[in-house]
């Protein structure tokens, strides 16, 4: 009985949290203003947060909050009201044949995949990592991040510190 | 009567639709910071798709991977923010359109 609730509840997270995320992901490419847009960017990851949270994955449900939603789309409405983007706003829309074509082709692409998902279910070897050791998410991520996954790691540290030069460097007023 | 969970092509389902959407705002705005949202929410669909993977699989390397696709996306989102400022200083514009100086 307890399990039926909650499998319902399940679909029903699900389902609320897809068709929502969609919605703002569809609305995000038709606003106008691009204010409107990062709003709905917003909706759409906490939305996919969520959706996380289904697939017991706590760290990055939380990780999507704390970068994506909040230091990613923070950077990027700052950058909007730093850029005077007025005549965005009143350039109407014209429709080239290079869009429909363009956006026909990831239409296609979209059905290709779907019809590959639906002929074939997903097979690989299943591992050590069952839903109750995933309950525990962030304690087996930090265990295989700082063994197995070092260099990685590594790699991505040095990587940030080079986007942060890059960026201080980009943004200085004279480059001389 | 029981009722089975939500299957995983459910979830791959989604993913899709959101990678789609996100191609066909990539290619039809004009707006180079609207680009630039529809490129993170590509990501952030592969990413849901590693998720999955990862939970249907039972397999930790998929997380790990998103977890490395979140910080390339926000070194990305520094360095190209940083190139969109410089951009509008120089031109006055960020329309995709009127910076066509490397197009052929």
């Amino acid at each position: 009985m307890m399990d039926t609730v909650g499998t319902i509840l399940q679909w029903l997270i699900f389902l609320g949290m897809a068709f929502t995320s969609i919605l703002a992901s569809v609305l995000l490419i038709t606003r106008k203003n691009p204010i409107h847009s990062a709003l709905f960017l917003v909706l759409n990851f906490l939305c996919v947060a969520v959706i996380y949270l289904l697939l017991y994955s706590q760290f990055i449900a939380i990780i999507q909050v704390l970068v994506y939603a909040g230091a990613i789309v923070m950077l990027i409405v700052f950058v909007i009201m730093l850029l005077d983007l007025e005549e965005e706003l009143r350039s109407r829309f014209r429709l080239f044949y290079s869009k429909v074509i363009g956006s026909a082709l990831a239409v296609l692409f979209l059905f290709g995949l779907i019809y590959g998902l639906v002929a074939t279910s997903p097979t690989g070897k299943t591992g050590g990592y069952t839903a109750e050791k995933m309950s525990a998410n962030v304690k087996a991520v930090g265990e295989a991040l700082f063994t197995q996954y070092l260099f990685p790691f590594e790699v991505v540290s040095i990587l940030l510190v080079a986007a942060i030069i890059g960026a201080v460097i980009l943004s200085k007023k004279k480059l001389s | 009567m029981t009722i089975p969970p939500v299957p995983p092509a459910f979830y791959l389902v989604l993913s899709g639709i959101l990678f789609t959407i996100g191609v066909i705002g990539a290619l039809t705005r004009r707006n180079a910071i609207v680009v630039f949202m529809c490129i993170e929410l590509m990501l952030n669909s592969v990413n849901l798709s590693f998720i999955t993977f990862s939970r249907f699989l039972q397999s930790i390397e998929g997380v790990l991977f998103a977890f490395f696709v979140i910080a390339v996306a926000a070194a990305e989102a520094s360095v190209g923010l940083a190139i969109f400022v410089m951009l509008y200083r120089s031109r006055e514009t960020i329309n995709v359109d009127e910076v066509n100086l490397l197009k052929w």
